[in-house]
């Protein structure tokens, strides 16, 4: 059993507990920088994507986790900060300029975006952004001149310190891009989680009316979310660019940001480690299938068998599992587990009873 | 000297007249109570001063301002706290982060500062935190510090509630019903609360309260509405006398 005693303010507001959670963390970080040691190449790629996933997770988790405002058009963000990016590396700009760059318009963007849809609440505001995401697709063709339309673009390898970084020539350098990125997003998030602007974020999603009254100004709040929240996308879509190689119209659909909002309620939505844990589930959902589709083929006979849109309907049933059965996605089933080690041998069954309750996002008021 | 001003206040809702022409003040230092029966519009008066509903017609004042120059979310930079009839708490998270939330009004640092966390962000954390815990202390919230307001009894509820207003450091407190659905001991804490929140703390006390027992110990000065209208005002021994008072009760029950 595991007891905190707190001594200091500053103890409070430390990005890790105390120094169990410290060392924990640190190693994970370690373990991270020596996956490339430790993995082949191609499950190096897929741990990359799972990188690029869970950025994305983290800027909507930032939104529709935190602030509860539901977003189904944040692939729409994603092709931008592609787009932008490979743009920009076109036309000359350094990576180190164009990435953050990609971000910043894609922020600015998101920002003015939430100028009409703050209007909008809940399950209105998820149509509008989904008209959104549907939208991005003729935007992309219309602006052929810049965007490739239908027969895409090719996003660069990047250049930085003298060496070419890209998926396929060097995985381990790319692998290593996609960690540094999400390790400075992650903290950011959690300095803001422990700010009052992430105070007020919450206070925005749990009760408008008491925010108000306690002088957060809703509009402001909503629309920094907007930004900060389409600025990590951004990030997201960028390396999402750089991953795929070669991209168009179809590479950001609709499905994209369906997927994108599944993943974090399964992750646990209004926690950074949701969006991790969302980001593992959807990266090697496809593999495990893949795996037990041949299983499945031997077993009945055949060859690997081919079942379309398999993915997209397994991933659903274990989101509606999830919202059955653990509406806190990963995250809560996962400090169950903590608590019930921390507590050992003192847990009490239902203990965590009157806490399965909705967060308003989920209701989607 | 008044702090609040009620000048000729009417506010419609369609054909419902939920506040009608009301006039009163409350005086700085003082605590002042709303009684009345349901549908009364005490609430209703509430939401007006947190600037939630546009008045029909009428002038509201507080501490020199004109109120109704204000948005919602700057009611709170003047001195204005409230709590809710109806618990409005941030239920997803801790106690400790409801009270924190108190503070906003407070905010000097910006959101890219935040987002590095820069000393000045720390320090005005460590401020902020200080406060905090001296609420947490008077209010004897420690047990309660680090849960989920999702799993909290009613009773606790309602005085983290009254912690967040007071973290906000208000020149005048708003209770909208603080004593409802505690049990006598959580009432007779209530009015000890009160009391040191008035006297100690120096704070103006405007409440809404159904149980006339705290009423006639915490308060002062008794206003009782009905139907949106002044019925009488006095102390709560005057008020509780009064024919027009007894009958828009008696009326009530009957
Ligand atoms: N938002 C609203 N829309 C329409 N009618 C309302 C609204 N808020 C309050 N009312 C009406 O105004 C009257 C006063 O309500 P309220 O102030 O809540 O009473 P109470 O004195 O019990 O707090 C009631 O008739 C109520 O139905
Ligand atoms: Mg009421």
């Amino acid at each position: 059993m595991r007891v905190h005693f707190k001594t200091s303010y500053n103890q409070d507001i430390r990005l890790f507990e105390d120094k169990w959670t410290l060392f924990v963390y640190s190693l994970l970080i370690i373990l991270s920088f020596l996956m490339p040691y430790i993995l082949d190449v191609f499950y190096l790629g897929e741990m990359t994507n799972v990188l690029i996933w869970a950025i994305a997770g983290l800027g909507l988790m930032l939104l529709t986790g935190h602030t509860g405002q539901a977003s189904l058009g944040h692939a729409a963000f994603l092709a931008l900060g592609c787009y932008s990016y490979a743009i920009l590396v076109q036309k000359g700009v350094p990576f180190l300029i164009a990435f953050p760059l990609s971000s910043v318009i894609t922020g600015v963007v998101g920002m003015i975006v939430a100028i009409p849809a703050l209007r909008l609440r809940g399950i209105y505001l998820a149509i509008a952004t989904l008209a959104m995401s549907i939208l991005v697709d003729d935007v992309i063709v219309l602006a052929e001149p810049f965007t490739g339309g239908v027969s895409g673009i090719f996003s660069e390898p990047i250049f930085l310190f003298g060496m070419e970084i890209d998926r396929w020539g060097t995985p381990i350098a790319f692998y290593y891009v996609a960690l540094v990125t999400i390790i400075i997003v992650t903290f950011g998030y959690a300095n803001i989680m422990r700010s009052p602007l992430g105070r007020s974020f919450v206070a925005v999603r749990d009760s408008e009316v008491s925010a108000q009254a306690m002088g957060v100004n809703i509009a402001r709040t909503k629309m920094i979310s907007f930004g900060l929240s389409c600025a990590i996308t951004g990030l997201a879509g960028a390396l999402m660019g750089l991953f795929a190689g070669i991209f168009n119209n179809e590479t950001f659909s609709v499905v994209i940001s369906i997927q994108l909002l599944m993943m974090i309620v399964i992750g646990g939505l209004g926690s950074i480690h949701g969006a991790f844990f969302g980001a593992i589930i959807i990266g090697f959902l496809p593999q495990f299938l893949s795996i037990s589709k041949e299983y499945v083929g031997d077993f009945i006979g055949g060859s690997a068998v081919a079942i379309p849109g398999l993915e997209f309907g397994v991933f659903g049933m274990i989101l509606i599992a999830f919202i059955m059965f653990e509406p806190n996605g990963i995250y809560g089933r996962w400090v169950k587990i903590r608590t019930w080690f921390e507590l050992f041998p003192f847990y009490r069954k239902g203990m965590f009873k009157r806490q399965k309750s909705f967060l308003k996002t989920e209701r989607l008021q | 000297m008044s702090l609040l001003e009620f000048e000729n206040v009417t506010l419609r809702f369609g054909g419902v007249i939920a506040v009608n022409d009301l006039s009163f003040s409350v005086k700085k230092g003082e605590v002042f109570a709303l009684v009345g029966p349901n549908g009364a519009g005490k609430s209703t008066a509430f939401n007006l001063i947190s600037r939630f509903y546009q008045p029909t017609a009428g002038q509201i004042h507080f501490d020199g301002h004109d109120l109704l120059s204000h948005k919602a979310s700057d009611v709170a930079a003047l001195g204005i706290a409230r709590t809710f009839q109806n618990n409005e708490l941030f239920d997803h998270s801790t106690v400790l982060q409801n009270l924190l939330i108190g503070r906003h009004r407070h905010r000097k640092t910006n959101f890219l500062a935040e987002i590095f966390f820069t000393p000045s962000v720390r320090k005005a954390e460590i401020q902020n935190r200080e406060m905090v815990e001296e609420i947490i202390e008077f209010l004897d919230l420690q047990p309660y510090r680090d849960k989920m307001i999702a799993g909290l009894p009613y009773g606790v509820r309602k005085v983290v509630e009254l912690g967040r207003a007071l973290a906000t450091g208000p020149k005048m407190l708003m209770l909208d019903e603080p004593a409802s659905g505690l049990s006598v001991e959580e009432t007779t804490d209530m009015r000890w609360w009160i009391d040191d929140i008035r006297r100690q703390m120096g704070i103006t006390v405007l409440m809404v309260e159904h149980d006339m027992g705290l009423v006639s110990n915490v308060s002062d000065r008794v206003l009782a509405l009905a139907d949106g209208s002044k019925l009488a005002q006095g102390t709560p021994a005057e008020v509780q006398t009064d024919p027009a008072v007894l009958k828009a009760y008696l009326g009530e029950v009957a």
